[in-house]
């Protein structure tokens, strides 16, 4: 991918190993629990308010990585439940999957956390996520016009994830 | 899939795009001259580096991250060497030194012996209280803040005053953790 400094982004993107739009949500929060970035390209049923749905999914990846570095049995040091970890410690989950959907996660230490919910029989996505953070990094961090704990309304940030995207296994 | 090793600083610098270090050092010199001329007093311009560099760091703390892979640094040793040999290295070309810890562990100096910053500069006499390169300072302390380290960084020998040597000193105020909002 080429851009406007012509540098390549790395890691370079992984090979796409089926066609078709099967990704249906997008999460991008910061520490703070803001949502930056919403995007949904398949979603049939919809229950809540953005709102709603946004703190829901935020308090549920925060219990879920508390709930997993507890419970993990080759850590020796464990806080207790509840005590609150500094992100990228301890042992961290990277999805979880249903019947009808997969749900794959990634925390940088800094506090940005990436969510991508897919069709159940998805891959290990660590690799796409690290790319769409590698995105963000050049089109939102670097953008002066973009406020840093906003929400993010970059036209080309989006057309680039929404491009991307598609092209995931 | 196995996770990806972290990067030496490089490597990394090898693949990022790189400006001319003179065209860098000039438009900092320039950055620096005008504040002193619309600020006046050197303690002011001094604080208006601090956070200029503490808005450069909170954005800068992503791109190090996305492209250097280091995980979790275990504790502030550890982030005080990646500081030293990754990010410095990445971002500036030059490698520092990490030493003087004290016996807590939360207090170390960070050595530069060469400051790309720095070239061609001499401080004239009236703009001896100046801390030329105290935008670094506040880079790291933004960038720290965003990982959950509350930090304060000072200068204890600049070579423009000098010294032999860069050194600064930072000191872990207050590791602070995630707090559900």
């Amino acid at each position: 991918m080429q851009f406007f400094g012509g540098t390549e982004i790395s890691p370079s993107p992984p090979a796409p190993t089926a066609s078709g739009n099967n990704a249906h949500m997008l999460y991008i929060f910061n520490r703070n629990g803001v949502a930056l970035l919403y995007r949904e390209w398949n979603r049939p049923l919809k229950t809540l308010s953005p709102q709603q749905d946004h703190k829901l999914m935020f308090g549920l990846l925060f219990s879920l990585k508390s709930l997993t570095a507890k419970m993990d049995p080759t850590s020796a040091d464990k806080g207790n439940l509840g005590v609150p970890q500094l992100p990228g410690q301890g042992c961290s989950f990277h999805s979880f999957r249903t019947n009808t959907y997969k749900l794959s996660f990634m925390e940088s230490p800094s506090g940005i956390k990436l969510i991508l919910v897919t069709h159940p029989k998805t891959g290990d996505l660590r690799d796409s996520l690290k790319y769409i953070y590698n995105l963000y990094v050049e089109y939102v961090v670097k953008n002066p016009l973009y406020s840093p704990g906003t929400p993010i309304s970059c036209e080309l940030f989006n057309k680039t994830v929404d491009q991307y995207v598609r092209g995931l296994g | 899939m196995a996770p990806v090793a972290p990067k030496s600083g490089d490597a990394i610098f090898a693949s990022v795009d790189r400006v001319n270090a003179e065209l860098f050092t000039l438009t900092y010199g320039a950055i620096v001259r005008q504040l002193l001329t619309d600020l006046e007093e050197v303690d002011e311009v001094n604080k208006q580096l601090d956070q200029m560099g503490y808005n450069i760091g909170i954005r800068l703390v992503d791109e190090f991250l996305a492209k250097s892979n280091v995980s979790r640094c275990v504790d502030f040793r550890e982030t005080a060497e990646v500081i030293a040999k990754v990010g410095f290295k990445m971002f500036l070309g030059v490698t520092a030194s990490v030493t003087n810890w004290d016996s807590e562990g939360t207090t170390c100096s960070i050595i530069l012996e060469d400051n790309p910053l720095v070239d061609f500069v001499e401080l004239p006499d009236n703009c001896q209280g100046l801390y030329y390169c105290n935008i670094l300072s506040g880079i790291i302390r933004g960038a720290l803040e965003m990982v959950s380290m509350k930090t304060e960084v000072t200068w204890l020998r600049d070579m423009l005053r000098g010294d032999d040597v860069f050194e600064m000193q930072v000191k872990l105020l207050k590791a602070v953790p995630e707090e559900y909002p």
